[in-house]
Parts: C-alpha cells; structure tokens; sequence
C-alpha cells in the first residue's frame, strides 16, 4: 500500500465500521418493533422455545454437571491448603451462579442454537424463502424473525438457571459424596454467603443481556448471510466468534457494573 | 409431531427452567430466611460504625436476631444513626446495648445485643442507648504507639 493510500484507507475502515453500526442498530430496532406482534402470535414463540430450548437441554445439563464436578475437585484441592474445604459449597455456587452459569451457558447456546438460527434463516434467505414471502405481503422479520428473538431471550435465562442448578448438584455429588466434605456444612455456608438479589438476580439479569446478545447476532448474520452455500457458511462462522467475544466482553462490563460496589 | 405435542415439551421446559430457579433461590441463597417473620425497628446511634453494611445480621449470644435495615448519619449530633429491624418473637430489655463486632479476626462486621435487666421492653421505634463502636485500627495503633512514647518519656525521667 502507497503511503497516500493509509489515510484513504483509514477513512474506509472508519466509515465501515460506523455503517455495520448503523446496519446493526437498525435491524436490532426493527426486531424490538416486531416483538409485540411475535407475542401475539404466541405459537410462533412455543416453536422456536422447542427448537432453541428443549434441544438445547441435553448440552447445558451435561456441560452443567461436569462443570460441578471440575469446580468440586478443582476447589477443594484448593480450598484444603489453607484449611477452608467446608467452603466449597460456596465457592461452587457462587462461581457457578455469577459467572460460569450465564456465560458457558451463552458460548453454548451460541454455538448450538446460534449457528442453527443462523444456517436456517440463510439457508431460507438463499432459497429465496424470504423473498416469497415479502411477495406475499407477509413481513418476514415479523414471521420470521421476531418469534425466534422472543423465543431466544425466554429460553437463555432458563437455561442457565437450570445450569446453575445442576452444577451445584455435581458439585454436591463430588464434595459431599465422593470426597466426603460435611453435607450440612456444604449447604449452610452456601446458603448463608449466596444472596438472592445480588447473586442469583444478577446472574439471572446477565443470562437475560446473553441471550438479547447472541439471538440478536445469529439472527442478524443469517439474515445478511450471502445467498450462497459459501455464504451461509461463513455467517454461521461469524455468529458463533462475534456472540463469543460480545458475551465475554459484556461479562466484563456487567461484572464490573454489578459486582465492584458490593 | 403436532402442535399439542410442542406446547407439552416447552410447557415442560419451562417448568423445568422455573424450578430450578427457585432450587436457585431457597436452597442456594437466603431467599427462605428473608420472609419468615414480621419485624419491628429500633434505633442506634454509634460514634463509628466502621466496616458495617446495610444488611448485616444482628445477633445477640450468637443468634440472629434480625438485621441492618439502613446506616445514615444524624446530622444534629454526627453521629452513625443505624435502624436495626429485629424479629417480632425476640424482644429484648429497654437498657439493652448494641456492640459492633467482627465476625472471626478480619469478617464482616455485625451489631451485637446484650440483654440489659429493665422491666419493660423495646417497642418499635425506640432507641437502644447504650452503644459501642467500632474497633478502627488506625486509631488502635495510634494508641499504642501513644502509649509506647508515653512510656519511653516517663523512662527517660
């Protein structure tokens, strides 16, 4: 590249950025505009919670239970140098209701229900589905769209409570059962030191901006996917590293803005 | 499969979903002790209440009692103004006093009660007079090297 072309070039990159923005922000707009006429078609919104949620399940519980396991060991080898092993119900929960539960929950539900989001909507974009239907006067981010949003942000935070709630009992099953930590200490210092506002709500509350985040972005990729095969490839490529960053970076904001006052 | 057979499944999800969300919330975290009995306030007012929070369990011989409803200060005598809200079935002497203590060497910190004798109890809305502060370890160590100077003046004598 000549050394005049740089700024040029910059200029580009500048205004490229600011467009997707602006591309972005538009399309986020007309799903949030959609959704009241997405409840009101609620049967809509029952299939996507199926498609998305229920096929999700056997992931979460399986990935939930052997997190629990890895955080009962890993915390008690731990916890047991500095003579604090009955806190490890504590320390369980608490790792897996603020942290790991909403975002290993958000990477794999963007990895399973992000990518077939997206490969369904482009695949239906490059069979020119979409186009049929706006033939047929039927808006098909209302149709369409909207009811897989809805269905997205109802079925996330389910899912990472539910991840949560299994974790724990994994962690339970290693400490208690395996390892033989007191059972009656194991819940009594988690049920004292885990708080329900501050805890449990804000992991709840993180699950729920996880959810918006990657629906939003599967659900954009497919829809400006390439009408190609190439095309629908590389979106669902790029939903599942694009949700995976924003998730991990918005977990940074969140936990600073939830958890840095206490 | 019909569209029975889906609503079935997402019902089932939901409900799935719903409990462990509540397993969350009563096994996990204190969400069951919160709601267990009516409570009635009482007042304290502290010269420094130190590290203690909004929240913080109040306890007398061990037990908690109830807990730190709110901490503001009272702008008439400068002093920590702290509204305790105690459990309806622990009533406790009017010349009771409040202690702020810590839990272990390096906890939390948390207001203590020792009964006092008097006949007549608290109600809602008095004020406990009898209190003591926080221990601030600044001015612990200025106290003792107050006192370690003071003792080194008094050898040179």
């Amino acid at each position: 590249m000549k050394l005049p072309d740089i700024p040029q070039r910059l200029g580009e990159i500048t205004l490229g950025v600011l467009r997707a923005l602006g591309h972005n922000g538009a399309f986020f707009t007309e799903l949030v505009k959609n959704v009241p006429a997405a409840v009101r078609r609620f049967f809509l919104v029952t299939a996507q919670i199926h498609a998305i949620g229920n096929y999700s399940l056997v992931i979460i519980v399986a990935s939930g239970m052997a997190v629990g396991f890895v955080l009962g060991l890993q915390g008690y080898y731990t916890l047991s140098r500095y003579g604090a092993a009955e806190s490890l119900g504590l320390l369980v929960a608490l790792s897996l209701v603020r942290e790991l539960g909403p975002v290993v929950t958000a990477l794999l539900y963007a990895g399973r229900a992000g990518t077939s989001l997206t490969a369904e909507i482009g695949l239906m974009k490059a069979g020119e589905q979409l186009a049929a239907m706006e033939m047929m006067a039927i808006d098909p981010k209302q149709r369409v769209l909207a009811p897989r949003f809805v269905g997205g942000i109802i079925a996330m935070p389910l899912l990472a409570a539910m991840f949560s709630a299994v974790g724990i009992f994994g962690g339970y099953i290693v400490g208690v059962l395996l390892i033989g930590i007191d059972a009656g200490q194991f819940w009594s210092q988690m049920q004292n030191g885990v708080d329900v506002f501050d805890d449990v709500g804000n992991g709840i509350v993180k699950s729920f901006v996880f959810g918006v985040a990657c629906t939003f972005v599967a659900l954009y990729q497919g829809y400006e996917a390439q009408a190609t095969p190439e095309g629908v490839a590389q979106a669902t490529t790029r939903t599942v590293v694009i949700s995976s960053l924003a998730v991990l970076m918005l977990d940074f904001v969140l936990t600073a803005l939830m958890f840095s006052s206490l | 499969m019909g569209k029975k057979g889906i609503e079935t499944l997402v019902g089932t999800f939901v409900l799935l979903g719903a409990l462990a969300v509540v397993f969350l919330a009563l096994k996990a975290a204190n969400l069951a002790s919160f709601t267990t009995s009516s409570t009635y306030s009482v007042q304290a007012r502290f010269d420094n209440i130190g590290g203690l929070k909004v929240r913080a369990p109040v306890k007398s011989a061990g037990v908690t009692v109830g807990r730190v409803a709110s901490i503001s200060l009272d702008t008439k005598t400068y002093q920590g103004l702290v509204t305790l809200e105690l459990q309806q079935r622990f009533v406790f002497p009017k010349d009771t006093s409040a202690k702020i203590l810590t839990a272990g060497l390096l906890g939390d910190q948390y207001i203590g009660l020792e009964p006092g004798g008097d006949d007549k109890n608290l109600a809602a809305g008095d004020t406990i007079k009898m209190t003591q502060s926080a221990v601030v370890l600044e001015n612990l160590i200025g106290q003792f090297l107050y006192n370690k100077a003071a003792e080194s003046g008094d050898g040179k004598k």
